[in-house]
């Protein structure tokens, strides 16, 4: 996909200038502009990803109540639609008398956090780990594909539930649990493609030149990595999200007080036959969060790598 | 064949070792085992009694390999609550889990497969994209989510299965349908992407140019060689469902190993987490093992190296 601009632009060019000499043909950046913004996938994905982020961050100032704050006189509110809502409480209140949306906003908090934190040091340690054994090969590379079985036999579920139930599940620990058990797709790819890149022109170029070792990873392979470690990212971010959902719902993920949406619908669970949407509404959130990940995930691959479409 | 198959044994013997010692450390050393077991109300003397009474207290090197020497003799210990020998609780509820897996793993397939080649025959149309939404959906969706969801609707609302318990088989058709979701979308994307590779191929066209029925050339050529992935998924799959019936069993209450999982997990009943541990991690390795000598024999072009 560079080959076109390679062909206009004289060679003494720097990289940074191409764009306003470019006049015969779309820069490779113009076009994958041009290819996000009628990217359908990305925009919506993007957009509500971006909307939970905001309410998020703005939490303190968008939420109507604190969510913490009991009111025993309020139980069991319906939200806006049922029979006795009001809009008072938009998503009605819990069995405490807490107000789902201001906890479902705080809640946010937690899923990003955790999501987020944990996908960026599965991403240092799987990318770091399958960069490594790409490069290097031969017995490098054959310790690291054994570390790579070894973590992908290791039951996720069971771990994560048994570890966060005797370590007390706070955040932190569930960040660090999470990352260090979902490494492995980043190094299953960036090992794939960085053998791939090896023996590409531009690497032998720079090993010609006298580059070091740690020269050629940090300035020639990780640079054209990281479209694809992005891509990862947002996939494992993903499942990260769900796990931590599912630990709180069974009780050994974060813990009571904090609003928690898998935790909230293990609350509403007690009394889901009668108030439903004690269960359905972060459910929806979790579900929806989920999805615009993935589907902003998709979008960046489509987009980056249009040769790559799956 | 034989150096290949040995090969690949050694490989998994040595993963199943290296996981016993991950899996024995983090369960020792994410906090102390003692305290937990002692309660909050415990004192420093209650702690240091029940370290010294289930053998805690001694270094984890030779914990590990008191566990691991009687574990190969068959001794798996015993339940710390119902002091029951940990090998029975789990062979009693092998059957309930393994039958869930399996079912959840058919219907996935039975699904899956066929949208998976309708996708493909029908690229970048409609039914295409309704499968692509299919599966982004699914993908999302939180299976205890989805769980409480079909409680909520076929055995509340329409009254057409038990919500919990495993008496009778109808008690499973909610736990599979549950699994089999969470499996469905990536087997449908990677029957997609095997079929539109096969249905570009030479192979494909020179059949259809002799004049096969779409149907046969579909069928009979395509899809044997579309499915070889799909194959070697449906292995890794197996583990995974064995893995994530711990949340669906404790959620339906079905009387598996995932349920005895999580409740040894709640009572902090340590001998067990880690056998059960061991069980998914091997039968993961085991299940991942056939299937690649079962690709090595499906697909010739695999190099025996």
């Amino acid at each position: 996909m560079s080959s076109v601009s390679d062909a206009v632009s004289p060679p003494a060019l720097k990289p940074g200038r191409i764009d306003e000499f470019d006049t015969l043909a779309p820069s490779p950046k113009a076009l994958m502009r041009r290819r996000a913004r009628s990217h359908i996938g990305l925009i919506i994905g993007a957009s509500l990803l971006a909307f939970v982020v905001i309410v998020a961050i703005f939490a303190p100032l968008l939420a109507p109540y604190d969510p913490y704050a009991q009111d025993l006189t309020r139980r069991l509110v319906d939200p806006v639609w049922g029979p006795k809502g009001t809009w008072e409480n938009i998503f009605g209140t819990d069995a405490l008398g807490r107000d789902v949306l201001s906890r479902l906003m705080y809640g946010a908090r937690i899923s990003l956090l955790i999501g987020f934190t944990a996908a960026v040091i599965a991403g240092i340690i799987g990318a770091t780990l399958g960069i490594l054994g790409g490069y290097f090969g031969g017995r490098v590379d054959s310790f690291i594909v054994y570390l790579i079985n070894v973590k992908l036999a290791l039951p996720v579920i069971l771990i994560a539930l048994s570890v966060s139930s005797i370590s007390g599940g706070s955040i932190p620990a569930l960040i660090i649990l999470l990352g260090f058990l979902t490494w492995d797709r980043y190094a299953v790819v960036t090992r794939s493609m960085t053998q791939q890149m090896r023996e590409r022109e531009f690497i032998m170029s720079s090993l010609a030149a006298g580059a070091s070792h740690t020269r050629i990873i940090m300035r020639e392979i990780f640079p054209n990595l990281l479209n694809q470690i992005i891509v990862i990212a947002s996939l494992d971010m993903a499942l990260i999200i769900l796990i931590e959902a599912a630990l709180s719902f069974l009780g050994l993920g974060v813990r009571p007080p904090m609003p928690s949406w898998g935790l909230m619908v293990s609350e509403g669970r007690a009394v889901m036959f009668f108030k439903p949407y004690l269960i359905m509404i972060p459910g929806a959130a979790i579900f929806l969060l989920v999805i615009a990940i993935n589907m902003a995930g998709d979008g960046i691959r489509d987009v980056t790598s249009p040769e790559g479409r799956g | 064949m034989l150096k290949f198959f040995l090969r690949r044994f050694i490989i998994a013997v040595c993963v199943a070792v290296t996981v016993s010692i991950i899996g024995f450390c983090l369960l020792r050393m994410s906090g102390d085992l003692a305290a937990v077991l002692a309660g909050e109300n415990a004192s420093p003397e209650d702690i240091s009694r029940i370290a010294a009474s289930y053998g805690l207290d001694r270094p984890y090197y030779i914990q590990y390999l008191d566990w691991v020497t009687s574990a190969l003799r068959g001794d798996l210990g015993r339940s710390l609550f119902t002091n029951e020998p940990v090998s029975g609780l789990i062979m009693d509820r092998i059957g309930v889990t393994a039958g869930l897996a399996v079912a959840s793993l058919l219907l996935a397939l039975l699904i899956a497969v066929p949208l998976g080649v309708l996708a493909a025959v029908k690229a970048n149309t409609w039914v295409d994209r309704s499968a692509l939404v299919f599966s982004v959906a699914g993908q999302a969706t939180p299976s205890f989510w989805l769980a409480l969801l079909l409680i909520l609707v076929f055995a509340v609302q329409l009254r057409w299965v038990p919500v919990s318990g495993s008496g009778t088989a109808a008690h499973f058709i909610l736990p599979v349908i549950t699994l089999a979701v969470s499996i469905m979308p990536s087997t449908m994307r990677i029957t997609r992407a095997g079929m539109m590779e096969v249905l570009s191929s030479d192979y494909v066209r020179t059949a259809r140019a002799k004049g096969l029925a779409p149907f046969k050339v579909l069928f009979k050529h395509a899809l044997r060689n579309a499915i070889l992935p799909v194959v070697s998924l449906a292995a890794v799959q197996l583990g995974l469902l064995l893995g994530g019936s711990v949340i669906v069993e404790s959620i339906f209450a079905l009387n598996g190993v995932g349920y005895l999982a999580f409740q040894s997990i709640v009572r902090v009943d340590f001998p067990v987490v880690q056998s059960i541990l061991m069980f998914l991690a091997c039968s993961y390795i085991i299940l991942t093992l056939l299937s690649d000598l079962i690709n090595a024999k499906l697909d010739p072009r695999v190099q025996l190296t």
